[in-house]
């Protein structure tokens, strides 16, 4: 391996690991929240770039389905745990927040589908499909089971997962897509080659990165979000909805991936079950982080991009062995390092 | 009570006289499920292979077609189901490698001839009942290996996928250094979710080879072509007949003009010669492909239902003057014809089966084709 070499392998992993912090950040920050560790995250990315391909070519995309039916379903659990609750006049608001939101977002896309809008407002189209989809998923699956076991919420998360991709065949067909590039421009930095799609990943990890910076240590929100993320009990008896708040994580998470969705599509053919692997890398540079720390699960994976690009130089065929190996000496320099958590004490 | 019992027990035997009177095809594919985007095609091939002939020797044929979800277990269920109940002569199917293995085992069991679709390896063990239609990959690969040394190319790197289909392809390419054809430089493999080939480029260009030869398949096969073209690879490229589908040349778009492939003849049928075996049939099927599906072919596996049609048609015109459909002698019967065919023109190729091989293609079974300017162009 020359010096060269080296350099382009970097270049190539640090945009790879851009991606996975994308997702990797959405993940911590759903699990510190609501102690859900959303395996789904990664599906969800899969379903932006479908969507987005979908819109691209004038297509009515399956998300609008996908969304109608979920808005569906969880305005009637929401509405029947309000009845047995007998708190009737929260109901309109239901109605609104599940229902209306949801199908008026999917009545406008499918009336600009039609007219064949330029990229950004496509780009903003996909984005506003799938942000719904997360926090639905959370009042349909999550909120009954809130107070359940972090093994139990996983559980419930793995076969989320695959109902998911389930329905990802559903609604958007064996077929995978490619879009076209959000930029052709081109540079070299030393001998090196670097694409517009490159510096856009890495630029779009680093603004969000920083914004959720800002809006925790900002924003009334965002210190709610840390509230509960530290201690919900103490968060509730402070006057902090934990449910809200939870919606509020996977809004933001489904930003997140919904962004890392739109990024990656342009680079590689998206399927509907394509999200798995991404999040599952991604899932990695998170455990290095400790699932806690959001600098430490960037640092985490940027290393897993690097860590995965150099492994497809030097030995190909075993590229996701040797990163998935990484769990091993992480989980046990893990739990070496840290003391015992309070979730274990709790249970 | 005595009356509605002669009653059933007429039925029953009109049944039997209807159904001896009419040949039944079991045909199973993957209609939803992984393998769906194979398995709707051949579905759509066996709809036109219907229409381009339903009787043959005078019998009815029908055509009862069950949806095997791209699994195994219920491949075997709906196998296990045509013979036993819809009592079936013959088996066409599936999609999926490991559901048309299911099917084969089902058919041997049962004693029923099966015609597969998919290209498997069948591990001979007792009588041989089923045949496969496709062509081999290291046929695949040993067609293009003769095109690189035509080319003039000696030193080949292999960039193909992390899963059985890569390994087949590079099996194919390293048959074909065996046979001094060409050197295979490289073994890289990515897997179909990578987001990124870098490394694996990589390390084909510092090999240095005069051809690339790429292990891929449809749209994902693109990201290798990509990646050279981005980091000033001019050498030639290489693939086989899994790269052809509409996506794969707009994703790929200049980068992938130029590959050659080999593929059955029947994807550049109107761009044959006129005495080629292929080009009449060909053409007959597009026209029946049309007609009952209401829209053009763009696939190569419809094609291979069709000919499995084909060969289905031939073995059982022979087999009636032995015996009558619906018997055991006549499955048998159709097992024995089959392995009788000689020099049958397919759409893709000329078939000859003899009993202990699985495959009954040669090198006529492809030709290379090479992309320009976006379309598949026949390059003799």
């Amino acid at each position: 391996m020359t010096p060269d070499i080296a350099a382009i392998l970097g270049v190539d992993g640090i945009a790879t690991g851009a991606i996975y912090v994308l997702v990797a950040i959405g993940t911590v920050l759903i699990f510190t929240v609501t102690r859900v560790i959303f395996i789904p995250f990664g599906d969800i990315a899969a379903f932006t770039a479908l969507t987005l391909a979908a819109l691209d070519t004038g297509q009515v995309p399956g998300t609008i389905g996908l969304l109608v039916a979920l808005a569906c379903l969880a305005t009637l659990v929401e509405v029947t745990s309000l009845v047995r609750k007998q708190a009737y006049r929260e109901i309109p608001y239901a109605f609104l927040y599940y229902l209306v939101i949801p199908a008026a977002i999917a009545l406008v896309v499918w009336l600009l589908i039609p007219l064949k809008p330029p990229l950004p407002v496509r780009l903003a189209m996909a984005l506003l499909l799938i942000l719904p989809i997360a926090p639905l998923l959370d009042r349909i699956v999550f909120r009954p089971i809130a107070d359940g076991t972090v093994l139990l919420l996983l559980i419930v998360s793995v076969a989320l997962h695959f109902a998911l991709v389930g329905l990802g065949l559903l609604f958007f067909g064996p077929e995978g897509v490619r879009t076209e590039p959000l930029s052709s421009f081109h540079m070299e930095i030393a001998g090196i080659m670097l694409s517009g799609q490159t510096i856009l990943i890495v630029v779009a990890a680093i603004v969000f990165s920083a914004l959720l910076y800002l809006f925790f240590d900002f924003t009334l929100v965002g210190k709610s979000l840390r509230a509960t993320a530290i201690n919900r009990t103490g968060a509730r008896l402070m006057g902090i909805r934990p449910a809200r708040a939870g919606t509020v994580a996977y809004l933001l998470g489904s930003l997140m991936a919904g962004v890392s969705g739109i990024l990656i599509a342009p680079v590689n053919t998206i399927f509907y079950d394509s999200g798995f692997l991404i999040g599952l890398k991604a899932f990695v540079g998170a455990i290095i982080g400790g699932l806690a720390s959001y600098p430490g699960t960037a640092i985490g994976a940027i290393f897993v991009g690097i860590l995965e690009s150099f492994a497809s130089f030097q030995s190909s065929a075993f590229k996701d062995v040797i990163v998935f190996s990484m769990l091993i000496p992480i989980l046990i320099w893990r739990s070496l390092a840290a003391l015992h958590s309070e979730e274990e004490v709790d249970e | 009570m005595r009356a509605f019992k002669l009653l059933l027990l007429s039925t029953a035997l009109a049944m039997t006289t209807a159904a001896s009177a009419e040949i039944r095809v079991g045909f199973v594919t993957s209609l939803s499920g992984a393998g769906s985007s194979i398995g709707i095609p051949y579905g759509r091939g066996a709809a036109a292979a219907y229409e381009y002939r339903s009787e043959v020797g005078g019998e009815k044929i029908r055509l009862i077609q069950l949806d095997d979800g791209s699994d195994p277990s219920s491949a075997t269920r709906n196998t296990r189901k045509l013979v036993e109940e819809e009592k079936v002569d013959i088996l066409i199917g599936t999609a999926t490698a490991p559901s048309t293995i299911a099917m084969a085992a089902v058919a041997g069991e049962l004693k029923t001839p099966m015609i597969a679709v998919s290209p498997i390896n069948l591990t001979a063990s007792g009588e041989q009942w089923a045949i496969a239609v496709p062509q081999p990959a290291t046929l695949l690969v040993k067609v293009v290996a003769d095109r690189m040394v035509r080319d003039g190319v000696k030193n080949v790197g292999f960039i193909g996928f992390s899963d059985a289909w890569g390994d087949l392809v590079y099996t194919g390419a390293k048959a074909a250094e065996q046979a001094g054809l060409i050197k295979v430089l490289t073994n890289e493999r990515y897997a179909r979710a990578d987001t990124s080939v870098t490394g694996q480029i990589l390390k084909v260009m510092a090999a240095r080879p005069d051809g690339v030869l790429n292990g891929g398949s449809g749209t994902q096969g693109a990201l290798p072509l990509l990646s050279l073209a981005e980091r000033g690879y001019k050498g030639r490229n290489y693939g086989t007949v899994a790269l052809i589908n509409p996506d794969f040349v707009r994703v790929g778009g200049k980068a992938a003009e130029g590959i050659q492939v080999s593929a059955g003849p029947v994807i550049v049928a109107e761009q044959l010669p006129d005495n080629h075996f292929s080009k009449k049939i060909s053409l007959a099927f597009r026209e029946a492909y049309q007609k009952a599906n209401n829209m053009p072919t763009t696939d190569v596996f419809s094609a291979y239902a069709f000919d499995g049609w084909l060969i289905f048609l031939g073995a059982a015109e022979r087999a009636l003057k032995v015996a009558k459909p619906g018997t055991p002698e006549f499955r048998t019967a159709l097992k024995d014809e089959i392995f009788k065919t000689k020099e049958l023109a397919g759409t893709h190729a000329v078939y000859n089966f003899k009993p202990g091989e699985t495959y009954g293609v040669d090198d006529r079974a492809l030709v290379i084709v090479k992309l320009e300017n976006g379309t598949w162009k026949y390059a003799p």
